[in-house]
């Protein structure tokens, strides 16, 4: 059982770490608006489906006026997850300005109800065009980077067999992490990342120091919505197929994610979604063989679901947390 | 010439009146103090120029320019910075970068030059370092730059909200009770500090204190306040023996005993 489980490490690897890096870049998303506004933004989920839809759309018309073959693809890519970010980008900071700054002064479960709602209301809205122009609401995008590369593990240690992996799942993996250290960049070196930091510490100070907070709110609504429309895109191109369900569950693991690093902690983030996704994967391989067939591999996911428990049981903070002390 | 006027400043808070017409004319250039008991209205009297709070009615001119009704950045770029009674420093923030808040509104990057890491922005960016520095080193903290601001004694992290204050370049510095907590020789530094700051970045300053020792030694005007409303304003000799003020410290009776 042992020799099983060691052999497929290098595919639980390359799966969970892709899995990972789409996580932590939601995860991101929920983080950010935690640390500033305390309010754990539901819709983000929903946000990260737009994206996917959003960016299926452009790739099918670009498909249908043929740019397709004349554009060389990895091109064609980036304009679509450019294009995306910046519509989803300015869906999410519509949403703050509209849904959440008015509620901002509320008791906190007020925006959190609200949140829901706009959720409903996204996948609704998706759903409804979605059915009207293609006349179902699963949609399947063109099929890119398709070819399989294959990573000869045997060739490090023979206890490994080899893992293939979709090229497109090399892709996912160079643009989420380098979205991770863009912001990771942005958040630490700028000045608008340090009023942002400044403002998740103590709002009314910022305030006093010359910083727009309600400019710093949309500015992080804008940059986590923009990067979850953008893994949107790369899911979409990932899996093939979406539907305006993928953000609710996909929300609810990077939420885990993003508690399990600690929420309002942005590289805790980065870490509980790779953690979580590798997790995920290997519960997924080897669930069947621990329990001798009694769960299979579709138990993966109430085994993150299982760690947001004990992660929420023993150490609520989060790996990366602060403990947090009521204030008085 | 006066920099700051306030007309009949008043704030209710529901039926508790906070502050009652108050007026006063602070001078360009001059170091001016606010005293009275506790609960006397003095830091509602701030949060009120900062725009943290509306008056309920009065008027507030920096310059003859009117700032009711500004949210409290804009307030701050039109030149009023402060520091607080209870020490409110970005605690998980490195001590460079909290004066680097402070800097925010003359820091011009756009967005755009961020994504694209334009050299303009970087020069910026580096000039605004060392800017920040050179801050640091005038309150004395250059070598704590890389450390927490939560990691600072209680007297450097005065200081550093001080630094941070000047940051924003303003005109008005106002200090909430500086010397709070400090000890008699960190007290004296501060007396030096204050005198100093006016001259260096030609600042006209209102302080909120206690210390009456400092208060009488440094400033050159002093307005009492006490339940609210102004009692009485002069030079620091006049306050001293004025029997309105004795009575509100130390109550009625204390005149004529005395």
């Amino acid at each position: 059982m042992l020799t099983e489980m060691i052999q497929n490490i290098p595919q639980v690897l390359i799966d969970g770490l892709t899995l990972g890096a789409v996580y932590a870049v939601i995860a991101i998303g929920y983080t950010m608006v935690y640390g500033i506004l305390e309010l754990i933004n539901f819709a983000h989920g929903e946000i990260f489906m737009t994206g996917a839809f959003i960016g299926t759309a452009m790739l099918i018309v670009l498909t249908g006026i043929g740019w397709v073959s004349s554009v060389p693809t990895i091109i064609m890519l980036i304009v679509v997850l450019l294009f995306t970010a910046i519509l989803t980008g300015l869906l999410g900071m519509g949403i703050e300005r509209v849904a959440y700054r008015p509620l901002r002064n509320m008791p906190r479960l007020i925006p959190l109800i609200t949140a829901i709602g706009v959720s409903f209301l996204l996948q609704d809205i998706v759903r409804f065009i979605a059915e009207l122009k293609k006349g179902n609401y699963i949609v399947t995008g063109p099929s890119l980077f398709n070819s399989q590369l294959s990573i000869k593990a045997s060739s490090i240690s023979s206890i490994f067999t080899d893992a293939t992996i979709k090229q497109s799942f090399v892709i996912v993996l160079i643009a989420a992490v380098l979205m991770m250290i863009g912001l990771d960049f942005f958040v630490n070196r700028t000045k608008w990342g340090m009023a942002m930091r400044a403002v998740a510490q103590d709002r009314d100070t910022a305030a006093l120091m010359t910083i727009n907070v309600n400019k710093v709110i949309s500015i992080t609504f804008f940059v986590g919505s923009a990067l979850g429309g953008a893994t949107g895109v790369l899911f979409a191109v990932q899996y093939g197929t979406i539907d305006p369900y993928i953000g609710f569950i996909l929300g609810l693991k990077a939420f885990t994610a993003a508690v399990l690093g600690g929420i309002g902690n942005i590289r805790g983030a980065m870490f509980g979604g790779l953690l979580l996704g590798l997790l995920e994967m290997f519960a997924s391989a080897n669930l069947t063989l621990l329990s001798h067939g009694v769960f299979g591999a579709e138990y993966k996911d109430v085994f993150a679901f299982i760690i947001l428990i004990l992660v929420l049981l023993f150490k609520p903070e989060g790996l990366f947390g602060k403990p947090v002390t009521e204030k008085v | 010439m006066s920099i700051l006027e306030v007309k009949n400043l008043t704030k209710k808070f529901g039926g508790l009146v906070a502050t009652q017409d108050i007026s006063m004319t602070v001078e360009k250039n001059s170091i001016t103090a606010i005293i009275g008991p506790n609960g006397a209205g003095k830091t509602t009297f701030f949060n009120m120029i900062t725009g943290v709070y509306q008056p309920t009615s009065g008027e507030i001119l920096l310059e003859s320019e009117k700032l009711n009704g500004l949210k409290p950045h804009i307030v701050c770029r039109k030149g009023i910075a402060r520091t607080f009674q209870n020490i409110r420093l970005f605690n998980e923030m490195t001590v460079l970068e909290n004066v680097m808040v402070g800097m925010h509104a003359h820091l011009k990057a756009g967005l755009f030059g961020i994504l694209f890491n334009l050299p303009t922005t970087r020069k910026e960016e580096l000039d605004s370092e060392i800017k920040a520095y050179q801050l640091l080193e005038y309150v004395g903290l250059e070598d704590f730059l890389n450390e927490k601001a939560c990691n600072l004694s209680y007297g450097a992290q005065r200081r550093l909200e001080i630094a941070r204050a000047l940051a924003a370049e303003p005109k008005v510095l106002l200090l909430d009770e500086p010397a709070a907590g400090m000890n008699p020789k960190e007290t004296t530094e501060l007396t030096r500090l204050i005198r100093n700051m006016r001259e260096e970045f030609n600042l006209t300053i209102i302080l909120i204190e206690h210390d009456m020792r400092l208060v009488m030694e440094i400033s050159e005007q002093i307005f009492v306040l006490d339940h609210g409303v102004k009692i009485a304003e002069g030079k620091p000799e006049y306050i001293r023996n004025n029997p309105k003020v004795i009575e509100a410290y130390l109550g009625t009776g204390a005149v004529h005993a005395g």
